[in-house]
């Protein structure tokens, strides 16, 4: 039996295997798809909604949809880029995101996507929501005015017995990712590593190796977001 | 052609994009040709003495003398600038946003580490003293800005090419480097 | 006290798919759920302590801080603001000695704003203590909280007397009234109960139900409009070792109160749906979700399953037929809108965060518990034994062609006979707002605020899933009340205050666009910030939910329709204002030293 299917993005023939996602199978045929919230080998949650696509002239989130035979995907339009665009102006300013004194920066996937999408001013008003930064746990800082709720770390991170370290709280624009304070005290240097390589943003750093690399030689520094796809 | 008009204040910002500026080296030389300085810290110009073509703004507003101060660039020039992230959006001085004015105040001058010599505990408070805003507000909330050049500080080449873009018509082709938010 | 939380989840087999029952039940005899329960979660339901606070965090009516003795949830909904909210919040504050959003120095009285509860033909109205109180005035405010004080039971205070039909039941006792106003094919009483299932369905084949329900064209009832029949269809090809068919008793759209009605009238009709619709998806397992704000039906619902039970119309074997295992478990929601969503209402009810799940996969597909899952509004699965009986024939002789059968409404706001009306699908607004009695109509939002609001000039288009589609919710506003500020504002609020927040677009933008509207609403506007609230709306069309999807309506059906609103409010030849303010700016920091500042005017 034939194990894969053809669809098109933006005109352009896909092959894929079976079973993929839309975002999946593009990124396989060197299609770039922008993504945020998505991260291999964990459930897809379409939460940041940076890959929306337009199938049959209806949003979809390409990281949460199978790849079907005979899809007709539009992508890098000049409509969908710019709903893209807002939504990282929009990411922007609802946190308090301080590039300058931010040990990612150049390591940030958000700001390496504003480089990409071009944003040189959010068009939306800033908010400066009043944020907290928990230092409670000897390993990582979790830095509220960061943190973009994508969920990967909630996803990604947990205990041998598969209690998560981090957890949602409140909810709407109140929502916060949290430390559970219990698992946080007892959190292992690899564990720290993991949590904050897998955040997108600067939220989750580990203690004492914050700015371990110069300027210059950071991941977005001179390759745009995507390149390698 | 006659030399376009220039202008540039910081308001709370730390000259570091005006540093910025004059890394553009060498090429300085070809400013001056195309450029006359009006109001700014580099020829100690106070006050407007005529209309000018382009305004470049560093910093955000934190007190009300720069709200005044951008007001009054926006009357007198065509067309302005936001230069490097405090201009665009708050900078570092925003970090004390959100922390209320009374708090800030005591930090600063009663309970900080560093009021050791302040030992009668005094909030300075001269009539003269610009009174402090609610928050730091980016420029473009406060007046209508035109361009916007991102980074701390922009990267001389990025105001080089986007300068040189603005004062002859030129088309900008910039390359991913150089716009940068750090 | 710890033994007593152990028992809890005892109960539930340390199932954390229960979690909302346990949670439930602990704040029951608790008053909140407190560090030590909390702690004992985590142990014994293997989630982290967080992983608990995150659900608890979610839902508006858990709480993990001490509550009052008594707790005073008072609506906040339009109708309710339009019949005088802020008078009794006031006399609750006074006589409570509390501030609206906490709790008395004495601990005795918890005092909180919460989204409409369904009673919006009564506001105003409040849920004390899981107890239902409408029409309040001041002067009942002060007898009730004088009777609390006294240490009466909060059963006593019900000086009013039921509402009529079943709510005198000792099962429900409640104040409410049902307000039916209309009746039509559902809400006439030519129904012998469970008729269908011990006559029609042991020689019925499940396929020749479903066929029935889809000659008739019924769609979903609650809003979406899918065609049940459909539903029911890929319901039964789906494969898996259950299958599950949900009443979606959730209603949360504020304005809509007729689920209330139909559960406390005809409960036997909804049931006997679920049984009909069990009977055709092939279905064993059927749950009805109730909002937590119609608590006060728990018992008497109950009531009716165990009757059901014990005339074996629910169990093994259901009527003797053979395979036919069904029976029906009711699940209390803790106050979320959200939860209305279908895949939400699933997370609720595998003890999650009430999330919108993506699609695909559809519910149909994999639902609860990844079982192939059905989920049908209460006034739909109500229609179905009344299909079943008289014909799909009868029923597509109802309403107009693509909108077959009858819809109960909810009206409500500036009308003399709010209550529910059953009319035909196709009938106008015109003749609504006529039989409703609202007269001097400014506007009326149809469909809630996820729906349109619109004014005289659309008066004569037809409620229909092609004209105007609605899940039934009308409130009517009268020529004097101020649109902007008092209806638009409070939609936005509401969806702000019931966002999941998993997603960004839904999260961040209703707050942009609330205050892009307040500017205007100060004053400060200019033509360009209307198109900004139109352009920026656009992007809540790429959220994850109908919840995300519909955030900006009421901004954007404002601008639609009543557009010269906002150009009253702009600033005449102004085209550009960022909306600073010095002066408000300077306030802080001029009364923090005690001067003002001096203004060079450069």
């Amino acid at each position: 039996m034939n194990n894969t299917i053809k669809f098109k993005i933006d005109g352009k023939e896909i092959v894929a295997e079976k079973g993929k996602t839309v975002v999946e199978a593009a990124h396989d045929n060197g299609v770039y798809i922008p993504t945020l919230c998505n991260f291999p080998g964990v459930p897809p949650k379409g939460g940041c909604r940076m890959c929306t696509i337009k199938i049959n002239g209806r949003f979809m989130t390409s990281c949460t949809t199978p790849a079907a035979a005979g899809m007709e995907i539009e992508s890098n339009t000049p409509e969908i880029n710019e709903l893209r665009k807002s939504i990282i102006e929009l990411l922007f300013v609802s946190g308090n995101h301080f590039c300058p004194a931010c040990e990612k920066s150049g390591n940030c996937e958000l700001q390496a996507l504003a480089y990409r999408y071009q944003m040189m001013v959010p068009k939306f008003p800033y908010s400066f929501p009043v944020k907290e930064v928990d230092a409670s746990s000897p390993k990582i800082i979790k830095d509220q005015n960061r943190c973009v709720l994508c969920q990967r770390c909630m996803k990604t991170i947990k205990t041998e017995d598969g209690e998560r370290y981090f957890a949602f709280e409140n909810r709407g624009n109140n929502l916060e990712v949290i430390l559970d304070p219990e698992l946080g005290k007892k959190m292992s240097d690899e564990i720290a590593k993991l949590a904050m390589d897998n955040c997108p943003v600067g939220s989750i750093i580990q203690k004492e190796v914050g700015f371990i690399e110069p300027i210059g030689t950071r991941k977005y520094d001179k390759v745009a977001i995507g390149t390698d796809v | 052609m006659s030399k376009k008009i220039i202008a540039t204040a910081s308001l709370a910002g730390c000259f570091g994009c005006h540093m910025s500026i004059l890394d553009i080296d060498e090429r300085i030389l070809d400013l001056v040709e195309l450029v006359e300085f009006n109001k700014s810290p580099v020829d100690d110009i106070k006050k407007f003495t005529k209309r000018v073509d382009v305004g470049i703004i560093e910093g955000g507003c934190c007190n009300s003398e720069n709200v005044e101060n951008l007001k009054y660039f926006r009357e007198n020039c065509d067309v302005l600038i936001s230069l490097g992230e405090c201009a665009i959006m708050g900078g570092l001085p925003a970090l004390r946003n959100g922390i209320p004015i009374k708090e800030c105040l005591a930090e600063a001058y009663l309970d900080g580490p560093t009021v050791g010599l302040n030992t009668e505990k005094i909030i300075p408070n001269d009539p003269e003293l610009p009174m402090i805003l609610d928050k730091v507000y980016p420029c473009h909330e406060v007046v209508k800005i035109d361009y916007y050049l991102p980074g701390c500080p922009p990267r001389a080449d990025l105001i080089w090419d986007a300068l040189v873009a603005l004062l002859t018509g030129s088309e900008m082709d910039l390359p991913y480097e150089v716009i940068k938010f750090d | 006290m710890k033994e007593k939380i152990l028992e809890i989840i005892s109960n539930y087999n340390k199932d954390k798919t229960r979690l909302m029952d346990i949670l439930h039940d602990i704040q029951s005899i608790a008053g909140y759920v407190d560090a030590e329960s909390i702690e004992l979660l985590h142990k014994e339901l293997g989630i982290s302590a967080s992983q608990v606070r995150e659900v608890i965090s979610f839902y508006h009516f858990y709480s993990s801080e001490p509550l009052g003795k008594v707790n005073i949830y008072l609506n906040d909904s339009v109708t309710a603001i339009m019949h005088g909210r802020e008078a009794i919040l006031e006399t609750f504050e006074k006589e409570c000695n509390v501030k609206e959003g906490s709790v008395s120095e004495d601990g005795q009285f918890g005092l909180f704003h919460t989204s409409c509860i369904g009673m919006n033909d009564q506001e105003p109205a409040a849920i004390i203590n899981g107890k239902m109180f409408t029409r309040l005035t001041p002067y009942r405010v002060k007898e009730i909280v004088k009777d609390l004080k006294s240490g009466k039971d909060i059963k006593e205070l019900i000086y009013e007397g039921d509402g009529g039909g079943r709510n005198a039941l000792p099962g429900i006792h409640s104040m409410v009234c049902n307000n039916i106003r209309r009746r039509s094919a559902l809400l006439t009483h030519d129904y012998t109960p469970f008729d269908v299932t011990k006559k029609v369905l042991a020689n019925t084949s499940p396929e020749a139900i479903i066929d029935v329900v889809e000659a008739s064209n019924i769609r979903g009832r609650g809003g979406a409009g899918f065609p049940t029949g459909m539903k029911w269809k890929f319901g039964r090809k789906a494969v898996g070792d259950h299958h599950v068919i949900i009443c979606n008793a959730d209603e949360g759209e504020p304005g809509t109160f007729k689920d209330r009605v139909i559960l406390t009238e005809f409960p036997e009709l909804v049931f006997e749906g679920m049984v009909i619709a069990g009977y055709a998806v092939g279905a064993d397992i059927g749950l009805l979700y109730l909002r937590y704000e119609y608590k006060y039906l728990l018992n008497y619902l109950n009531g009716i399953l165990a009757d059901m039970r014990s005339k074996k119309l629910l169990g093994n074997g259901i009527n003797k037929i053979e395979g036919f295992n069904f029976d029906i478990r009711i699940q209390l929601g803790a106050g979320a809108y959200i939860c209305g969503e279908e895949s939400a209402l699933i997370e609720s009810l595998e003890g999650k965060r009430g999330e919108p799940r993506d699609k695909p996969p559809f519910p149909v597909e994999r639902g609860y518990l990844n079982y192939p899952t059905v989920v049908n509004n209460v006034e739909t699965l109500a229609l179905i034994p009344k299909i079943i009986t008289k014909g799909s024939d009868w029923f597509l002789g109802l309403g107009n062609k693509a909108s077959a059968g009858t819809k109960i409404l909810s009206i409500s706001g500036d009308c003399n006979y709010p209550g529910i009306y059953e009319v035909e699908w196709g009938t106008t607004i015109k003749d609504i707002l006529d039989m409703s009695g609202s007269l001097d109509v400014q506007a009326i939002q149809v469909a809630g605020p996820s729906g349109a609001l619109i004014g005289e000039k659309d008066f004569g288009r037809q409620i229909s899933y092609t004209d105007l589609p609605t899940g039934g919710s009308m409130i009517v506003f009268g020529k004097e009340r101020d649109i902007l500020n008092d209806v638009v504002m409070n939609f936005l609020n509401f969806f702000i205050e019931e966002s999941c927040g998993s997603c960004s677009t839904c999260r961040n933008m209703t707050s942009v666009l609330k205050e892009r509207f307040t500017k205007i609403l100060n004053g400060r506007g200019v033509k360009s910030d209307i198109d900004d609230l139109l352009n920026w709306s656009e992007l809540l069309k790429v959220s994850r939910c109908g919840l995300g999807q519909t955030a900006a309506n009421p901004i954007t059906s404002s601008i639609t329709n009543f557009r010269h609103l906002y150009e009253n409010l702009i600033q005449k030849d102004v085209v550009f204002d960022t909306g600073f303010d010095l002066e408000e700016s300077v306030k802080a920091s001029c009364a923090a030293v005690g001067r003002q500042p001096i203004l060079h005017n450069m």
